[in-house]
């Protein structure tokens, strides 16, 4: 038993003159949800790929639960649940009937599969539904038979690509409800449903409320990976920079705002203005700009600071 | 001043089922509204009826001051349309793709067309096959095929997913400018990243418009309590504490804290009962409310 799950080093994936992968190094600890954060085309999907040993690295190791993904691909590939961006199902079969296609394509015998799908149904609320047809189940529900199918082995390590795109809040909550659950170290309160001891999930999202959820987050851009922390040690790394500013009308205030020598950046968000200032430079702006409104005849409604989101530090690190 | 758009009671049902149900609002002229809700919340069916391609089964609907049931050809003229499905040729340029979407609306003009390119900020890459751009550029192009025949109006669906927030921002700004040039703007979207970035934002979920204001206002309004971030272990068995305790609103599960919505219960109060408990507190901060537990505080 090592402490990484997950030990890839300086990966690279050339497609011809792209770069999809770019010297990318992941090291997972059992039971921590790792978000792989970037836009599409950043390498999330191709990185993920590497790691299930789907695709070939031009250079680099990936050890998974202590198995080298290159030389003992299937044994490491045994670890591993990956329910990928089009995951597809069969419609016209019931629920349990598509969990059992994958248990039995991953070779599952008939004694150990049907328990074991009915203990992760149970976990992820499909019970009831089993004998559903899974074309009638609705999108969240959809997306739960994909985690129950990619649970069925009971993997160590889960990979989720993108999830959780096109489902409501409410089900994205459920989902990650399930997740946490999942790696989550203390037997569930019932003492059954599925056991999450020492799993490590891999999520990869464009989203940073998404982002925001994991417990360390890579953010990739152009195949690297530009930072990884917590998503607080993150959001540290501009506390009291940001100042959140509303008022009328807004592109005067915009405008303004521009102006001013310690402000770095300035993003609109709908009816405010998100500010990022120089180090220490925030009472003079806050001064600065308050004066600098008057004097243009706009209205200040609020100028404050706020507690720097992802989404500031995520645009901070791409500007330099 | 007459709204850019104003709809009444609009209703639409397929066989029993509601797909929009009885929803009123108005947008004004250069206001960027979002219209936010799950697939399947009836978002699309609302958009398909505003532009004349479905007929409401009740109530009713003035877009450009024009009515949707009988002057659909007027309003198809005059507003842009935006969405991810949208084809763009792979094996076109920019220039090519956009000359002949420009065709389609019987727009001819060079200058006109160059224009076009700027304002989305593709100039300079006139002869770039779109194969070879990423998603934002693609994002932009799409925008400048909705915008060529100058629409006074712009519908976008999900305008900036999958992209990064550097991407999405610079997304934003042109839209921003469009706005400020007098152009009306809806955004359909179910991702909160994108919803915050418009000035007013109605929230759908099955069919019915929950609540429809600033992004600032709705976080007042509809999360009246505090939010607080808790750091503590073991996670599980804090959520079930705070989840059964007198006053907390809401608790969820956060990645490595919970975030907890209450009117009554203060810092020192979750402290104490969770000390009590055994429970290990490492920290508990104060949180902003997101649009996200707006959504989930209208849907409960």
């Amino acid at each position: 038993m090592t402490d990484t799950l997950v030990q890839a080093t300086d990966l690279h994936k050339h497609f011809g003159n792209n770069r999809a992968v770019d010297g990318v190094s992941l090291h997972i600890k059992p039971g921590e949800i790792y978000g792989l954060v970037g836009s599409d085309g950043a390498g999330k999907t191709t990185t993920m790929r590497l790691l299930v040993g789907a695709l070939l690295p031009n250079k680099g190791e990936i050890h998974v639960c202590g198995y080298d993904v290159l030389k003992q691909t299937e044994l490491a590939r045994s670890q591993i649940g990956y329910l990928s961006q089009r995951f597809s199902m069969y419609e016209d079969l019931s629920v349990l009937e598509n969990i059992r296609f994958f248990a039995e394509v991953r070779g599952l015998s008939q004694t150990e599969w049907l328990p074991r799908s009915m203990e992760i149904l149970e976990f992820v609320g499909l019970a009831d539904f089993k004998d559903r047809r899974a074309g009638q189940l609705s999108g969240g529900m959809k997306q739960k038979l994909g985690l129950a199918s990619a649970l069925v082995t009971r993997p160590r390590l889960l990979l989720l690509d993108e999830p959780t795109t096109g489902v409501d809040p409410v089900t994205r909550q459920d989902f990650w409800q399930l997740v946490i659950k999942l790696v989550s170290m203390s037997p569930s309160p019932s003492g059954r449903g599925v056991r999450g001891e020492g799993v490590s999930v891999l999520i990869s999202t464009p989203y940073m409320d998404e982002a925001s959820r994991c417990h360390r987050v890579g953010f990739m851009k152009l195949g690297k990976i530009i930072a990884e922390d917590t998503p607080s040690n993150l959001r540290a790394r501009l506390n009291g920079r940001v100042l959140e500013l509303r008022g009328n009308p807004i592109n005067t205030l915009r405008r303004i705002a521009h102006q001013d020598e310690d402000v770095e950046d300035v993003a609109a968000f709908g009816d405010k203005l998100h500010l990022r200032v120089k180090e220490n430079a925030v009472k003079k702006v806050i001064s600065r700009l308050t004066k600098q409104i008057k004097s243009q005849n706009a209205e200040l409604i609020e100028l404050r600071p706020v507690p720097p989101t992802l989404e500031d530090v995520f645009i901070a690190l791409s500007d330099i | 001043m007459t709204p850019i758009i104003s709809v009444q009671n609009l209703t639409r049902k397929f066989g029993d089922f509601v797909a929009v149900d009885h929803i009123n609002f108005e947008v004004h002229k250069g206001e960027i509204v979002g219209y936010l809700g799950p697939n399947g919340s009836g978002k699309t069916t609302t958009i398909r009826m505003l532009l004349g391609l479905l007929k409401p089964s009740d109530g009713k609907a003035t877009v450009l001051g024009y009515d949707v049931f009988k002057q659909s050809e007027d309003i198809r003229a005059r507003v842009g349309y935006m969405s991810q499905k949208f084809a763009i040729y792979d094996d076109l340029t920019t220039l090519e793709n956009l000359t002949f979407y420009g065709g389609v609306y019987g727009i001819n003009d060079k200058a006109r067309i160059a224009h076009t390119l700027e304002l989305v900020g593709l100039k300079g890459h006139e002869s770039t096959l779109t194969r070879d751009m990423s998603t934002g550029w693609r994002q932009r192009l799409s925008l400048g095929i909705a915008l060529v025949h100058k629409p006074k109006l712009l519908f976008l669906d999900e305008p900036t997913s999958g992209v990064d927030p550097t991407a999405r921002r610079a997304f934003w700004d042109l839209i921003y400018e469009l706005a400020e040039g007098g152009v009306t703007i809806l955004v359909t979207t179910h991702y909160m990243d994108e919803a915050e970035y418009c000035e007013r934002v109605g929230v759908m979920r099955e069919g019915k418009l929950l609540a429809m204001d600033t992004p600032t206002n709705l976080k007042r309004t509809v999360i009246t309590g505090d939010v607080w971030e808790v750091f503590a272990h073991p996670l599980e068995r804090g959520l079930e504490i705070l989840s059964a305790m007198p006053g907390v609103e809401r608790v969820g599960l956060a990645g490595d804290h919970l975030r907890v919505i209450s009117q009554r219960v203060g810092k020192e109060a979750l402290q104490n009962l969770l000390s009590r408990k055994k429970i290990r507190v490492e920290k508990i901060e104060r949180g902003e409310p997101t649009l996200e537990d707006v959504f989930l505080a209208l849907a409960r």
